[in-house]
């Protein structure tokens, strides 16, 4: 039963923070930047006139609202639940990230910043900020781990065609945690004129509440199309979690509705036993990293360690500090998914229903196929499916041992 | 008084500009942190800034990323950097020794203990690069109640309202980033510097400023420190650290280190 006596949560507080989790750890030299973004960011958040032009923007640029399919094949495969897929898929760009690089580069427009940075695993926050860069005229640079460049190379090439550059990083990990370092070094930099878009919840304050404000359209087109074909709101919400933005996007809006149960999925890589994995709130503790408090992957002595993930854009030691949050109070429930399972989920779903997810959503369609089949065929479960699975075919097909186009 | 502030306040006296150098702890190997110390001191070094190796130094341009990784590559824990700090003093009693890392470290080992042994060995501050005044409430009364100084950060974006506050907040010294970017790039604008100092001097009140970033020579150094108390000097010497043998290190430092020291020396 929900507790009538209790506030509606509102967090971040002022100073940005959610319980323990989140707060501002950076360089001196970018906090008058984000009082900026952050004062800037208050002001749209209550113009109409910004609402409305990010609104129709959705709807023209990006193809939302998105559908909320019935996957009926999917559910008879599993055997219990009812299966919806939120299909983020069908973006423009192919995964979720537009929502958040859409909002941001109108930010980046009204401070009068003509140029913007973002940092990727993937590729698809890369794309996405290409996207909006080539619509809006736009200088780009995006800072790629050279680890991923080799396994998102499609994604490589679609960005070089929007007209932006792809800037390698070496150090360290070769990876996203790399690549999002160099792109706070760019723009400790270059402040004045650039704005740099990150990708996901994470981040120091206001980043993980503005991206999951831009991201929250998901959750809340779920909640009127769940009660348009249900009647009702979902019993479970699932997704993935690198960062954690499709999974705050989607949930967030459902965070005072007591009876939706939400899962986040992590990745379990080889398996959390077997230390290579990119899963902190599981096997995490409390650090600091990329400008915020949240759970982290370090060793004893506080250094970041390597994480390992079939999927790129959730190859990630640190977690969204909202996320952080919920699992410590227990709003959200956080589980892990190996590699070898979000593979096979991949295939049953491209099979079944014809749709080839991400293999970063392929983690939350595995958890979401096996908790399906442990509820009654009366409980209704969305997952959310956070990205297409184009960008990954290089990575299966080494998998299959196959070469795709010579 | 601290030793860090009781040393500048001396440097002040006797109209003497403060020159702090910085090295990464364990670069390039363990062995090599204790000499490297007593070289800076012996080329005229007033206070030792000395870095604890992290796998993300967001903050840092190519020259300390490089010494961070060559010294964690070796190893090297921050329970390592203590017992150098500790093994220098045995030889030196006097030069001020702040830690420079990134909190993650700090905070894995605990304020509270860290502060604790890091009074024991000797060390007299630190300064955190991602750690701004308002996330640094705990770590500082933790710091204070050991008698250790944190050192803060203030750039050439902080406003004039919050420089004051950063002021107020401050101990031991205030560090003056010079540019907008990451250690040891080429940007440092001497007259900017200057100008921006004087308008925020009344700020100060007795509060040591010190500047550091892009700070390379003889020439720079004193260019910069016309306007400050000291300079900061870090990336040419992690260059040095990096890129002679290892027999060479303390001599070569030591000749660096000299070269500033006569340029200040001549203001």
């Amino acid at each position: 039963m929900p507790d009538v006596n209790r506030p509606p949560y509102d967090a971040p507080d002022e100073l940005g923070r959610y319980g323990d989790f989140g707060g501002r750890f950076v360089a001196e030299t970018l906090m008058h930047a984000l009082d900026e973004l952050t004062r800037l960011y208050a002001a749209v958040s209550a113009d109409p006139g910004f609402q409305a032009t990010l609104k129709a923007e959705l709807k023209s640029f990006v193809g939302r609202p998105t559908p909320l399919y019935r996957a009926d094949r999917l559910t008879a495969h599993a055997g219990g639940a009812r299966i919806y897929l939120k299909r983020e898929d069908l973006n423009h760009t192919g995964a979720h990230k537009i929502n958040n690089t859409v909002g941001q580069a109108m930010l980046a427009e009204r401070m009068g910043k003509t140029r913007i940075i973002a940092e990727t695993g993937a590729g698809q926050h890369g794309v996405a900020t290409a996207t909006v860069a080539a619509r809006l005229g736009l200088q780009c640079q995006v800072y790629m781990g050279e680890e991923d460049i080799v396994r998102q190379r499609v994604n490589v090439y679609r960005m070089k065609l929007l007209g932006a550059d792809v800037i390698p990083v070496s150090s360290g990990s070769k990876t996203l945690k790399d690549a999002m370092n160099e792109a706070m070094r760019d723009w400790v930099t270059h402040v004045d004129d650039t704005h740099y878009i990150i990708g996901s919840v994470a981040g120091p304050h206001p980043y993980p509440m503005l991206v999951r404000d831009f991201q929250s359209v998901i959750g809340e087109e779920t909640k009127t199309q769940c009660l348009e074909a249900e009647g009702r709101l979902p019993d479970l919400l699932i997704a993935c979690v690198g960062g954690g933005s499709n999974a705050m996007g989607l949930f967030y809006p459902f965070v005072d509705d007591d009876a939706v149960d939400m899962v986040g999925v992590e990745a379990g890589g080889e398996g959390l036993a077997h230390g290579r994995h990119a899963a902190p709130l599981n096997a995490g503790t409390p650090g600091v990293l990329h400008g915020s408090r949240t759970y982290v992957m370090d060793d004893a002595d506080g250094q970041i360690v390597a994480t390992h993930s079939i999927s790129a854009g959730l190859d990630y030691p640190g977690v969204g500090p909202e996320h952080a949050y919920w699992k410590d109070m227990g709003r959200a429930r956080y589980v892990s998914v190996t590699d070898s399972e979000a593979l096979a989920a991949f295939r049953v779903l491209t099979r079944e229903e014809g749709i080839m997810p991400a293999l970063e959503s392929s983690h939350a369609v595995a958890w979401g196929l096996a908790e399906a089949a442990r509820r009654p065929d009366s409980d209704i479960l969305v997952i959310n499916l956070s990205g297409r699975g184009d960008k990954d075919i290089d990575t299966v097909a080494a998998i299959d041992r196959i070469e795709v186009g010579g | 008084m601290t030793r860090l502030a009781g040393r500048l306040a001396g440097l002040r006296g006797r109209g003497r500009k403060a020159l702090c150098t910085f090295i990464t702890a364990g670069d390039p190997d363990g062995t090599a942190t204790v000499p490297a110390m007593h070289a800076l001191v012996a080329g005229g070094a007033d206070i030792i800034e000395l870095g604890v190796p992290f796998s993300d130094p967001e903050a840092d341009g190519p020259a300390v990323q490089a010494g961070s990784e060559r010294a964690l590559a070796n190893g090297t824990t921050l329970h390592d950097v203590l017992s150098m700090v500790a093994a220098f003093r045995a030889g030196d009693a006097d030069t001020p020794v702040v830690l420079m890392g990134y909190l993650n470290v700090f905070l894995k080992m605990g304020y509270e203990p860290f502060c604790r042994v890091a009074g024991e060995a000797g060390i007299d501050g630190v300064i955190v690069v991602n750690l701004p005044p308002e996330e640094a409430g705990d770590f500082k009364a933790a710091l204070r109640s050991h008698d250790l100084d944190l050192v803060l950060l203030v750039a050439p974006t902080t406003t004039s309202e919050r420089f004051r506050h950063i002021a107020g907040e401050a101990s031991g010294f205030l560090y003056y980033v010079s540019y907008k970017g990451t250690t040891g790039a080429e940007h440092l604008d001497a007259r900017a510097v200057g100008e921006r100092l004087q308008a925020m001097r009344p700020a100060l009140g007795d509060l040591p400023v010190l500047v550091g970033f892009g700070i390379k020579d003889g020439a720079s150094a004193a260019a910069v420190a016309r306007h400050a108390d000291g300079v900061v000097v870090g990336s040419v010497l992690v260059n040095t650290m990096g890129s002679v043998s290892g027999a060479e290190i303390a001599g070569r430092l030591t000749a660096e280190v000299r070269d500033m020291r006569a340029a200040l020396d001549a203001l």
